[in-house]
């Protein structure tokens, strides 16, 4: 009973984010950078403004509706590259073995010896910040989870006696693995990219807030938490919502993640990434 | 016993060396000249003497095989090399500030297992109860929420409004200027303790050797003290080692919202400065902290689980 | 036999709580063990003998439950006893070896150590007192070096030895009742015979009544006195082994023993059990109205799609329930 309310609590919280995400340009009433007034600075919620403004007068509501676009952007993209950096290195050890193999665990197991956030870190100050920089950092630091169970499924499978008949069927390397073995590992891969966009989400918050995430003026949650650290006691609506947002999107991304495991594997119930 | 824990410490070697080489490897890509963009900073005009003279003083003219050799070399020896800013050793700076993260590390991990592990572990006694689903409703909103806003809230809450604790800094090193940011850090690893403490429980009271213990007569109370809470130890204790990971890294934020004078602010502070050595170092002695906590924690493990250091 | 049995189940019910369902798994379930004798319990798994077997000494686990019946043990009911004294009875009086010797020792503990808490719950020894009687107890049921062995943990013993020191923890503090859930189901044969002879050996000497579970005709035949067939929760036939054997009255009894090679010889093949019985045992959700077995029976009537026969008694001993009986 209680795995589907997480389930569908959670999907409802992600629906509305990204329900927000696309159509915060016409939901909002106020341009997230252009609209500033410094006659409207720091003013507390009311009617016209929601959320009330921040210390440039912009409409805070505004900008957390368009601060979900960068956050599911930085969300999906910076997953979308990490499972296909994953699977293909998981999926691949797994299948050929030997050498390639002892190549894979070893750099899966450096990845795991550095924190993902240390790492991240170091990416963006090389590259300096900015939501290109951003997807890279975060997109090439949190593959490790999605690798192994990558690996162990592509060991266990490549046994399997289809996997061996469409080898004999003269199916190449590549076209096995991506049509017979990947198909039958998406139940995990999506509950780990799920539950890692929380993480994302949550470490592009933490960046942005170093100052070495997304570039202001462009709205983005944990950039707008930086501003509203000075203006705490002044105006703390300028922190609270911010916060809001980013705790709902993770919790959504969390519940929906526990959820999609309790239906979809539930004896990886008792791990988490 | 001793033999499989020299062997775990000896195991971290070629980790600490490939970390080495991957964090150089990292820093050597930079687009640019580090010197050139360091003084383009802002801070002096572009000159190209200049930029010469620091190639030249921080050896960075000199082929990458080169500097790499140095640097291993370096580390060896456990010198860090010295800061292009300040001028001083890495490695003392880092010492300066390494305690402070240490303390607030394992301060904020304290409290992650003082109140995480019970929770879960009283959760997991009456699975389905109101406490074990509140419990479960907090520990996945724990894990959601962003640490640093947490800790925002905490400052606004105590330290601005009720003017309880002091707002930031170090202080005189005393538990006051601890609290708080211990306290923020220690929520996330709390609340995955106390998810996986109960998961813990509730897989070895299912075990076979629970139902033995309670066939043989054993009391609820030494049932758990005995039989349960040794074996589900073993679990509690991995997941403590693998959470001072994300703990370093929200250390980072953390220090920097409460000014706490550790190795995050200082790696922080480094990066704005492009201060490469020191922010190379930093990485490192967080990676090697990580690593030597977890090698700790493996050792811990096998004197807990026998089966561990005689396979 | 004595003329008051050591352990009276009379109508046992026990039944599996599924949200607000009510599930019955064991159905009026009635026997009786004397002191000393070793009573068998034979049926395929999932029929509820295990989970009898639990009820007896009160460690059903929810959504598993009681819901009538009396367990009469040495006089004392059971089901109305507090549970401090029932937990002082387990263990000291009525003892439990279980299936999986992989399992079911504590992986953390030295096996001596694990023996000798039972010395220590039950007769108030220290734990000094406790180890060196646990090697005597090792010693007892032929553990070679067993000064040594008291030291070993689960994972360096063979599995033969695991179920060994089972048995020493059992029969630690002398029970009046051993309750033996399939001991040598998961060991290799050669070593099943050795574990089935110990059980015989020790329990014959100290006069111990020993509950036989398994779903193997021939372990049981070599084994017990009196023996009873479960099906779908119910006892479908209870009588003496050399009975049953001889004259099997329960068409499923009946299957049983046809499905066995030949007995005596049966070690020697891959057993094949229940060749001769078509269909499986219908899940707890599914059992049919009338007798559980009709779905599956060669006799089956109208009457046994209508209604649950009742036990009928035998002329010597024992009972069955079918309204086709032979």
């Amino acid at each position: 009973m209680r795995l589907r309310f997480n389930l569908a609590i959670g999907a409802l919280l992600c629906l509305i984010i990204i329900t927000a995400a696309i159509f915060a340009p016409w939901l909002a009433q106020f341009d997230p950078i252009a609209d500033a007034d410094l006659m409207n600075a720091e003013l507390p919620p009311d009617a016209t403004f929601w959320f009330g403004t921040d210390a440039q007068g912009r409409d805070i509501f505004s900008r957390v509706l368009h601060g979900a676009r960068v956050s599911l952007t930085v969300g999906i993209g910076s997953q979308l590259i990490n499972t296909t950096i994953g699977l293909a290195l998981g999926v691949s050890a797994g299948y050929f073995g030997g050498w390639w193999d002892d190549f894979v665990s070893g750099l899966t197991n450096l990845m795991l010896a550095i924190p993902s956030l240390i790492f991240a870190l170091a990416i963006m100050a090389i590259l300096g910040p900015g939501l290109g920089s951003l997807l890279i950092a975060l997109g090439l630091t949190n593959w490790s989870w999605t690798c192994r169970i990558a690996r162990s499924s592509a060991l266990s499978l490549k046994k399997q006696g289809y996997v061996q008949a469409a080898k004999t069927l003269g199916y190449s390397d590549v076209r096995l693995m991506v049509t017979q073995i990947v198909p039958n590992m998406i139940g995990p891969i999506l509950v780990i990219g799920t539950l890692g966009m929380g993480d994302a989400i949550l470490a592009e918050a933490a960046l942005s807030y170093l100052g070495l995430g997304i570039r202001p003026p462009l709205p983005s949650w944990g950039g707008m938490l930086t501003d509203a650290r000075n203006l705490i006691v002044l105006a703390p609506w300028a922190a609270i919502f911010p916060g809001i947002a980013i705790f709902v999107t993770v919790l959504g991304l969390n519940l929906l993640g526990d959820g999609l495991r309790d239906i979809l594997d539930p004896h990886m119930r008792t791990r988490r990434a | 016993m001793l033999r499989f824990a020299l062997r775990r410490l000896l195991q971290m070697i070629p980790t600490i060396v490939a970390v080495s080489l991957l964090i150089f490897v990292i820093f050597s890509v930079v687009p640019g000249s580090i010197a050139s963009s360091m003084i383009a900073d802002g801070r002096g005009a572009n000159d190209p003497k200049l930029v010469e003279k620091m190639n030249q003083e921080f050896g960075l003219d000199q082929p990458v095989h080169v500097r790499f050799g140095k640097y291993i070399w370096k580390l060896a020896q456990f010198d860090l090399d010295t800061s292009f800013r300040t001028r001083q050793p890495v490695i003392t700076m880092i010492n300066e500030r390494m305690w402070a993260t240490l303390k607030l590390a394992f301060a904020a991990m304290l409290v992650a297992v003082v109140v995480g592990v019970p929770l879960g572990f009283i959760a997991a006694l009456r699975p389905g109860s109101l406490f074990d689903s509140l419990t479960m409703i907090s520990a996945i909103s724990g894990l959601s929420l962003p640490q640093f806003w947490l800790g925002l809230l905490f400052m606004y809450l105590f330290a601005l409004t009720l003017g309880w604790l002091p707002s930031f800094g170090y202080g005189d090193g005393g538990l006051r200027n601890l609290i708080l940011p211990a306290l923020t850090l220690g929520v996330a690893p709390l609340a995955l303790l106390a998810r996986t403490t109960r998961a813990a429980v509730l897989e070895v009271m299912s075990a076979d050797y629970v139902r033995t213990a309670r066939s043989k007569g054993v009391s609820s109370f030494r049932l758990v003290q005995g039989h349960v809470l040794r074996n589900a130890l073993v679990l509690i204790i991995t997941t403590i080692g693998l959470q001072f990971g994300s703990m370093m890294g929200q250390a980072v934020v953390i220090e920097k919202l409460f000014s706490w004078p550790g190795m995050g602010s200082l790696l922080i502070d480094s990066v704005a400065l492009r201060d490469i050595p020191v922010v190379q170092g930093c990485i490192l002695v967080i990676v090697l902290w990580f690593l030597f906590i977890n090698t700790a924690v493996d050792i811990l493990y096998a004197i807990i689980d026998p089966r561990i250091s005689h396979e | 036999m004595t003329s008051t049995p050591l352990l009276e189940v009379s109508d046992l019910n026990i039944d599996m709580l599924a949200g607000r369902r009510r599930l019955n798994v064991v159905e009026n379930v009635s026997f009786s063990i004397g002191r000393g004798e070793t009573f068998g319990l034979v049926g395929e798994s999932g029929c509820g003998k295990s989970i009898t077997a639990l009820s007896m000494i009160g460690l059903l686990k929810a959504p598993l439950a009681v819901s009538s019946g009396v367990i009469r043990f040495d006089g004392q009911d059971l089901r109305t006893l507090p549970k401090r004294a029932m937990r002082r009875l387990r263990g000291s009086r009525i003892a439990m070896i279980f299936q999986e010797p992989m399992t079911a020792l504590n992986p953390l503990s030295p096996v001596g150590r694990q023996i000798a808490e039972m010395f220590v719950l039950h007769q108030g020894a220290t734990w000094a007192e406790a180890d060196k009687k646990a090697v005597e107890a090792l010693a007892s049921v032929h553990v070679p070096a067993p000064d040594k062995r008291a030291k070993a943990y689960p994972h360096q013993l063979s599995g033969g030895m695991r179920q060994r020191v089972m048995i020493a923890i059992a029969l630690a503090c002398d029970p009046d009742l051993l309750i033996a859930d399939e001991p040598t189901t998961a060991l290799d044969v050669t070593v099943q015979a050795e574990i089935l002879k110990l059980i015989q050996e020790l329990c014959t000497a100290r006069g111990t009544a020993v509950l036989m579970i398994s779903h193997d005709l021939g372990v049981i035949a070599k084994m017990c006195q009196r023996v009873g067939i479960m099906y779908a929760g119910n006892l479908v036939e209870e009588r003496p082994v050399s009975d049953i054997f001889r004259q099997p009255r329960h068409p499923y009894t009946k299957g049983l023993l046809n499905s066995l090679p030949r007995l005596g010889t049966r070690e020697l093949h891959e057993r094949k059990r229940l060749q001769e019985i078509e269909g499986i045992v219908p899940p707890i959700t599914a059992f049919p109205v009338g007798c559980r077995f009709e779905p599956r029976c060669g006799r089956a009537s109208e009457i046994c799609v209508a209604q649950k026969p009742d036990q009928t008694p035998l002329d010597h001993h024992g009972f069955v329930r079918c309204h086709h009986h032979e």
